[in-house]
């Protein structure tokens, strides 16, 4: 059995070795909290809904930042061509990214490690059908098989969630495989098998808890990368439609303003992405390091 | 090794028919070419004569193989946009493309590796600090945002270089290159450096990490202890042994670049393949889009038979894998 209470006290020690004496990973964790408590909360805190055409006047278009609207609200970031505020737009933008990101990692990891784990525990022909599906797969750079994958499938938030899953499988099978085939070595492993212990159960009472450590590091990783590729593919205008605008869309928006100097509705949905990407990059290069022994034992040198 | 490579090759050959079979049924779900090319004026029995002539009437199978066969002898098609022979698009536009990757390579390890070993060496010096902060920051930030501020800062506040556009192109072997011109090199520039920023901050890291690694091995110590100049053991023991690495990820990662390619192409208008596909997907040319993804396949293949080939070459324990 497995001991939640202890395993909590273990992350919670784990948690505090990652982070302690390193500001510059907190304070990436922080930004990355702030960002999820704002798109968590954008229909509350947001000045306006962006998606509602009902509030927007078309008077108040193209206004810079700081500009009085026709209702006497103050715009802090700007609006856009029709009107629409800047900041409220980031906001539901953040909302639609992160979503987007948290869902297909989440479902990413959910397949791969399933896989991986189906793979160590069964060998012989579904091992190397699977294998075989994530050779095929990361011998592709991410962005070309999510073009492809929109150009057969169209546009839409589910289509480009398909896509992003589709890249964020395969790593984690090939390292969960490879994880769980070293822990089956093991010999309480034997002896489930000895006492005909069912494969599903091995899997996940054995193998799953005492396996997954490895592949769990590279979820920060994932999810920026989702968050980017997200960005990336909905401003070539074969990501999310136009009626839901995440991120890179606003600022694909913004791009053809540009040139007339309207630089605020690019801009800042620009900087909220670099900063929430950043953040988690930071906070995932630290967990990396921190789990890389060779560095650790470096640094004791 | 004659019977890994045939294994391998065979491995290639099933991996390229797969990958061609999904990418043709794929697509085939795709819009309907005889809907894009038909005009208000044609009648139902133009249609079903159009669809006829595309051969599209014909089971899906069928259309297959008469499409694997052209492809064979270099048809793959004619763009239903361009109204041209697909594949003539394709290498119309492929030298662009080269050209901005490959400067954009050039410019990435000849700045991202010397930063990676400056800062795997003096690892906590504040320098060191800043350089993988600045790169952290710059592969954090996606290829399109940095193309954006790249064009406002040079084409549009300081006016120096051009945002879009190949520029001037002078003929060498029979083909236009823009790297033969200052015009064009000016139009190269920005496209070219918005490829190469992930490229250097990649190999800031791969170099810093693989300096950091080879610093502690045995054989640096040893070198140390028997008094070799700092310069030497750099230049002899640490730079040979991280190349290793470096090297065969840049092979791998000119598959990348094309990839990318894409995005910055699409931004700054540069007339390569990358643009092609975009525009064809947003067109729904069907032809360019399957004849482009079956290609670009095809290279991938290609690109992970030499690797392997390759690795197999310098390390014998895969060879003799069973």
């Amino acid at each position: 059995m497995i001991d939640y209470k202890k395993k909590l006290a273990t992350l919670r020690l784990q948690t505090k070795s990652i982070f302690s004496g390193h500001p510059i990973a907190i304070a990436g964790l922080i930004g990355f909290i702030i960002f999820v408590l704002i798109a968590l909360l954008a229909p509350w805190i947001a000045p306006q809904n962006p998606y509602d055409l009902m509030v927007l006047d078309i008077m108040d278009g193209l206004l810079p930042p700081l500009s009085k609207l026709g209702n006497g609200t103050t715009s802090w970031l700007g609006t856009d061509a029709v009107g629409r505020d800047i900041l409220s737009a980031v906001m539901y933008g953040l909302r639609l990214s992160l979503f987007v990101a948290f869902v297909a990692t989440t479902v990413g990891f959910l397949i791969g490690v399933f896989l991986g784990l189906l793979a160590a525990v069964k060998g012989g022909w579904v091992e190397s059908v699977i294998m075989r599906a994530v050779d095929l797969k990361v011998s592709f750079p991410g962005i070309l098989l999510a073009l492809m994958m929109l150009a057969i499938f169209g546009t839409g938030v589910d289509k480009i969630i398909y896509a992003l899953i589709i890249g964020v499988w395969a790593s984690k099978a090939r390292l969960t495989r490879s994880s769980a085939l070293s822990e089956m070595q093991k010999e309480y492993i034997d002896a489930a098998r000895i006492s005909a212990i069912p494969n599903w159960r091995i899997m996940l009472k054995f193998l799953l808890p005492n396996s997954i450590a490895p592949v769990l590091v590279m979820v920060p990783m994932s999810l920026s990368g989702c968050i980017g590729a997200e960005a990336t593919l909905s401003f070539l205008g074969v990501g999310v439609p136009i009626t839901e605008p995440s991120l890179g869309l606003l600022i694909a928006n913004g791009n053809d303003y540009l040139l007339s100097g309207k630089w605020w509705i690019s801009l800042f949905p620009g900087l909220v992405l670099v900063s929430l990407v950043l953040c988690i990059n930071v906070v995932a290069d630290r967990i990396r390091e921190h789990n890389n022994p060779f560095l650790k034992s470096m640094n004791m040198q | 090794m004659i019977k890994y490579i045939l294994k391998r090759l065979w491995h290639s050959g099933i991996l390229a028919i797969v990958m061609s079979l999904i990418v043709f049924f794929g697509l085939y779900v795709v819009g309907d070419p005889v809907e894009m090319l038909s005009d208000d004026e044609f009648t139902e029995q133009d249609k079903i004569d159009l669809a006829i002539e595309l051969g599209l009437d014909k089971p899906l199978f069928e259309q297959y193989f008469t499409y694997a066969g052209g492809m064979l002898q270099g048809d793959f098609g004619i763009s239903f946009v361009h109204n041209r022979p697909v594949l003539d698009l394709i290498l119309e536009r492929l030298p662009a493309t080269i050209e901005i990757s490959l400067l954009a390579m050039i410019i990435g390890l000849a700045i991202g590796i010397p930063l990676g070993i400056f800062s795997g060496i003096k690892n906590n010096s504040r320098a060191s600090k800043i350089i993988s902060f600045f790169t952290t920051v710059g592969y954090s930030t996606p290829n399109f945002w940095q193309a954006i501020i790249l064009i406002m800062v040079f084409a549009v506040f300081l006016q120096w270089l051009p945002a879009s556009g190949r520029g001037l192109t002078n003929s060498m072997f029979g083909i236009e290159w823009a790297w033969l011109s200052l015009n064009g090199l000016q139009h190269m520039a920005l496209p070219a450096i918005n490829l190469a920023i992930y490229k250097i901050c990649m190999q800031q890291r791969l170099a810093k990490s693989g300096t950091q690694e080879i610093l502690y091995q045995e054989y640096m110590t040893f070198a140390r202890a028997k008094g070799i100049t700092k310069s030497r053991i750099i230049r002899r023991h640490l730079l040979r042994n991280i190349l290793i690495p470096i090297v065969t990820i840049t092979g791998l990662e000119i598959g990348g670049l094309i990839a990318f390619s894409t995005v910055t192409e699409t931004i700054f208008s540069w007339p390569g393949i990358g643009k092609l596909l975009l525009d064809s997907i947003h067109m729904i040319d069907r032809p360019v889009v399957v004849a482009y993804l079956i290609l670009i396949t095809m290279m991938f293949v290609f690109i992970n038979f030499v690797v392997d080939v390759m690795y197999a070459f310098l390390d014998p324990r895969i060879r003799h894998q069973k």
